[in-house]
């Protein structure tokens, strides 16, 4: 699972009829020091995730078993909205190394 | 399977129903110099890991969901063992 922030919506009309009634938001990956990491991807969500909230996301098959038992064709799901992160690591490993996302 | 190392834990009140009941943490992936690995992932925890600890992260569904016990459940990351050491051939770094 990764990081991220909600920074935006998709709508779309001609899709999937398995992806009726699904919300579609726009999410920037972060750091654990919650700085942009990466490009920007599109993401189901089954959580209610709202603008600017900070959640994390599911990648791969297991992105469609968050709305079992429909499976819809989705790769990357909003799977839990992050109240706080406790962060303890030394200064020296935040380096920023690009991310393959 | 990745060498990665706890650097923080999450807190999240509303998430996936599958997600109950188990730590949800940071982990740093790591190379074999202990030098980071790309970003930082967040993982359900199936042995009790805390911070600080060097430990296995599986990073694919299968192994992810299985070693919390919830199949078929939106997982793919879990951390799944603890790493005491790690010998290596000579030359290897």
């Amino acid at each position: 699972m990764y990081l991220g922030r909600v920074v935006g919506c998709v709508w779309s009309t001609a899709k999937d009829s398995r992806l009726e009634g699904m919300r579609m938001l726009v999410v920037q990956p972060l750091t654990p020091e919650l700085e942009n990491t990466g490009k920007r991807i599109v993401c189901a969500d089954c959580t209610g995730a709202g603008a600017g909230e900070i959640v994390y996301w599911v990648r791969g098959k297991e992105a469609s078993f968050a709305f079992l038992p429909a499976e819809p064709p989705v790769d990357t799901t909003i799977v839990g909205i992050v109240d706080s992160v406790h962060l303890k690591r030394p200064a020296k490993n935040r380096g920023r190394k690009a991310n393959s996302c | 399977m990745l060498i990665a190392r706890v650097i923080g834990e999450l807190v999240a009140t509303q998430k996936h129903p599958s997600h109950e009941g188990r730590k949800l943490l940071l982990v740093q992936p790591l190379n074999l110099d202990g030098s980071n690995r790309g970003d930082a992932v967040v993982a359900l925890d199936a042995v009790d890991a805390g911070i600080g600890d060097r430990v296995l992260l599986a990073t694919e569904g299968f192994s992810a969901t299985t070693s919390v016990d919830r199949t078929r459940a939106p997982i793919d990351m879990s951390v799944i063992g603890y790493i005491d050491q790690i010998e290596l051939l000579p030359g290897v770094s």
